[in-house]
């Protein structure tokens, strides 16, 4: 099952490192991972999204408590707690004058915003859930997209809970 | 007192109370050694290379249960002490290693003697620093100290860089004996409900099994787990690292489990159905295949490190804390009168009848008869010879198994073997920091002569330091464990496993100026022996020429059961 795990970190140079050395030494799946300091810098907030069964997930957690540098961490997918999670995606695509009257109606539809125009392209802004922004790559053909970028997801629980020090 | 970072270094180790720094000096460490001169509290051991030195360090840190330290120069000096950090990582032994370090300024440009020692390090240590500001490097001194002993011990790499240690750069320095630290809080304190939980099932128990591990002697639990065992009559099995933590001559103790563990050990780790697992993790050497792994058991599991639980096995009550502080709670609950032990009861008359029946088969017996030198018979004169107090370190392979098995550990913290890595090369320099830390007692090294050849070097360290370790080749020119494996799975092809070019070496120990005996009759070993230890001020090289083919039995194959194993074949005990 595909698990969120929201991690607050020391900010502290190397802590990504363990983060990610602990993911490959022990072969586990890292399908996306963000990380920016907080509020407080003297912290990071990483958003780790993996997979695997609960066991493996159990251990993930414990493993990754284990590390010096982790100071706090939060599964967003346990029973108990409710989650929203977003993604940002920025897209370059290919906007000959034919296409560009469906590139804006398809922006708008999606709720995208166009960040930067010019005589051959268009670069699209868009936020969502990874569902939501696959949506939005399947609309277009290969040939059409010259880039993506995206943020990797990051998620936050629902009402008062909040992780923090 | 204002003090450039070699002193800093020097003067924190003072404060520490750091015995022996065991070390080897160059480039980007010659400012500490500078400094490490005007230091005289601390003793700093020159070895001959660096893995001995994390190595004697690990050794010191095993016999005492106090930190050791080591010292070693950037480049080179670092990455041959990985094995040792990493051996003391997977036996979580408490080491502080300081590494050398090029300028900050060069960092990153593959300068001379440079390597990422953070990087190189980090997947085997418990944490690391890389200092990169005079002004961190007490505090991180401290932290390290405090990581390396606590909660779940463990190595901590500290890299310093030349430009940290600058002799013309002094800052204002106090000793912090402790710090906070708000991302580290190990947990100490089992939890009273899982506890109690615990021992209900355990009284219940109609064949319950202790099963300990090196977090009893890490844990320094071994009275308490004395007295819960009498307490409760059950009978305990111990993994390779938990030996000596309860008395191997007492009736309840079934010996080790595992590989190569007894027939009863592991006949009542398939048959038990309460298994209290206190300070062991569950290593494959130990379970065997999962599969078979106590198919009808309740398990208990005791340790400090969360992430040891439910790792490979999946248990029933977890209980997370400190190994002598969870068994001490548990001794104080059996004092209430709603928990009466029933250790009359005729199910664990049944259960002790049944393991004594299992016991009859007597599986470490072996052919005493020959005239060719069996080593298991010179690990059980050496057993003879040397009283509880003897500390007896090891080498890696069939040497390191017999030792286990022959040799019967009555203390905690006297059985030093690299037993999650298996660091052949281990034994020697081990030994060496065990005979400083025990200066007038027997410390003996058994080992083989593949293992010993790998940190012979260090046989120039004993002499230098006056060290009398009595060192037991068992020299079957082969490497042993190889050729038995070779024997039982690849149908007898010894691909490479035949020791060629061996060195006398009764030679080679004189050569050093130590004492050096070659031992070929069995009827020769007791006398060797008890010559050999007489000499108490003398390093004694003891070569016992053994059996060429000699296999260590009992053994579960590698994906079989605990009820699988094999005894030794009758043709071999003739």
């Amino acid at each position: 099952m595909r698990h969120i795990i929201s991690i607050l970190l020391e900010n502290e140079s190397g802590a990504l490192s363990r983060v990610a050395g602990l993911f490959s030494a022990r072969a586990y799946n890292i399908e996306s991972l963000t990380v920016a300091p907080t509020e407080d810098p003297s912290m990071s907030r990483m958003t780790l999204v993996t997979s695997g069964s609960a066991e493996i997930i159990e251990q993930i957690t414990k493993q990754l408590n284990k590390l010096i540098d982790v100071v706090k961490l939060n599964d967003l997918n346990v029973s108990c707690v409710q989650h929203i999670e977003r993604e940002m995606m920025l897209i370059k695509l290919k906007a000959p004058a034919s296409a560009r009257e469906e590139i804006m109606r398809l922006t708008d539809i999606f709720r995208a915003n166009i960040i930067d125009v010019n005589g051959d392209t268009y670069t699209v802004e868009l936020t969502g859930t990874t569902e939501k922004l696959n949506a939005f790559i399947n609309v277009f053909d290969c040939d059409s997209i010259l880039e993506t970028v995206r943020s990797g997801v990051m998620g936050i629980a629902r009402g008062s809970s909040s992780l923090h020090v | 007192m204002e003090l450039s970072g070699g002193e800093i270094i020097a003067q924190f180790l003072h404060d520490e109370g750091v015995e022996y720094l065991f070390g080897y000096p160059g480039g980007a460490v010659l400012q500490i050694y500078d400094a490490l001169l005007r230091a005289d509290k601390t003793k700093h051991i020159l070895v001959r290379h660096e893995q001995a030195a994390t190595h004697a360090a690990d050794g010191y840190a095993r016999s005492t249960g106090k930190t050791g330290v080591a010292l070693v120069t950037s480049g080179p000096g670092m990455t041959n002490a990985v094995t040792g950090i990493a051996t003391a990582y997977l036996d979580s032994i408490p080491l502080v290693v300081l590494t050398g370090q090029v300028p900050t300024g060069v960092i990153g440009s593959d300068a001379f003697q440079e390597v990422d020692s953070v990087g190189i390090s980090r997947p085997c240590v418990k944490h690391n620093f890389l200092v990169k500001d005079i002004n961190d490097l007490a505090e991180t001194l401290t932290k390290a100290f405090y990581l390396a002993s606590s909660g779940r011990p463990g190595p901590v790499v500290v890299d310093i860089p030349k430009d940290v240690t600058d002799p013309n750069i002094k800052i204002p320095y106090t000793y912090q004996q402790s710090i906070e630290m708000r991302s580290y809080n190990p947990v100490t304190k089992g939890h009273p409900f899982q506890i109690k939980k615990a021992l209900e099932l355990m009284l219940q128990a109609k064949k319950p099994v202790f099963y300990t591990g090196g977090g009893v002697v890490l844990g320094n639990a071994s009275e308490t787990l004395r007295t819960l065992v009498k307490t409760l009559n059950f009978p305990i099995t111990s993994t390779l690292m938990g030996l000596g933590a309860y008395p191997s001559s007492d009736e309840q103790f079934l010996g080790m489990l595992g590989m190569h563990g007894t027939y009863e050990a592991n006949m009542a780790m398939h048959d038990t159905d309460v298994l209290i697992a206190v300070g062991a993790r569950f290593d494959d050497r130990v379970t065997g295949h999962l599969e078979h792994f106590c198919p009808t058991a309740k398990i208990i599991h005791i340790d400090i490190d969360p992430s040891s639980i439910s790792k490979t096995v999946q248990v029933d009550i977890p209980i997370v804390g400190d190994v002598d502080d969870v068994l001490t709670s548990m001794l104080e609950l059996l004092k209430d009168s709603d928990n009466k032990v029933t250790n009359d009861s005729d199910a664990m008359k049944a259960w002790w009848k049944q393991i004594k029946q299992w016991r009859k088969k007597n599986c470490l017996r072996y052919n005493k008869k020959t005239k060719t030198i069996k080593p298991q018979y010179v690990i059980e004169k050496l057993n003879e010879i040397t009283d509880d107090d003897a500390y007896i370190t090891s080498d890696v392979g069939q040497h390191q198994m017999f030792a286990a098995q022959y040799y019967k550990f009555e203390k905690p913290r006297h059985w030093i073997n690299s037993g999650g890595l298996g660091t052949m090369g281990f034994g020697l320099p081990a030994a060496m920091g065990v005979q400083l830390a025990h200066l007038d007692k027997t410390v003996a090294c058994v080992t083989g002569e593949g293992s010993i050849q790998m940190n012979i070097q260090e046989l120039a360290t004993c002499m230098q330091y006056q060290l009398p370790i009595k060192i037991i080749n068992l020299n079957n020119r082969y490497l042993g464990m190889v050729r038995q494996w070779q024997e039982f799975f690849y149908e007898g092809r010894y691909a490479m496993s035949y020791m060629d070019s061996i060195p006398d070496f009764v030679k080679l120990a004189e050569s050093y100026r130590h004492v050096g005996m070659k031992v070929e009759q069995t009827s020769d070993v007791e006398d060797a022996l008890r010559e050999a230890f007489a000499m108490k001020d003398k390093l004694v090289f003891i070569d016992f020429i053994s059996n060429r083919e000699e296999n260590v039995y009992p053994m579960i194959a590698e994906g079989k059961g605990h009820h699988e194993m094999e005894l030794a074949p009758d043709s071999e005990l003739l």
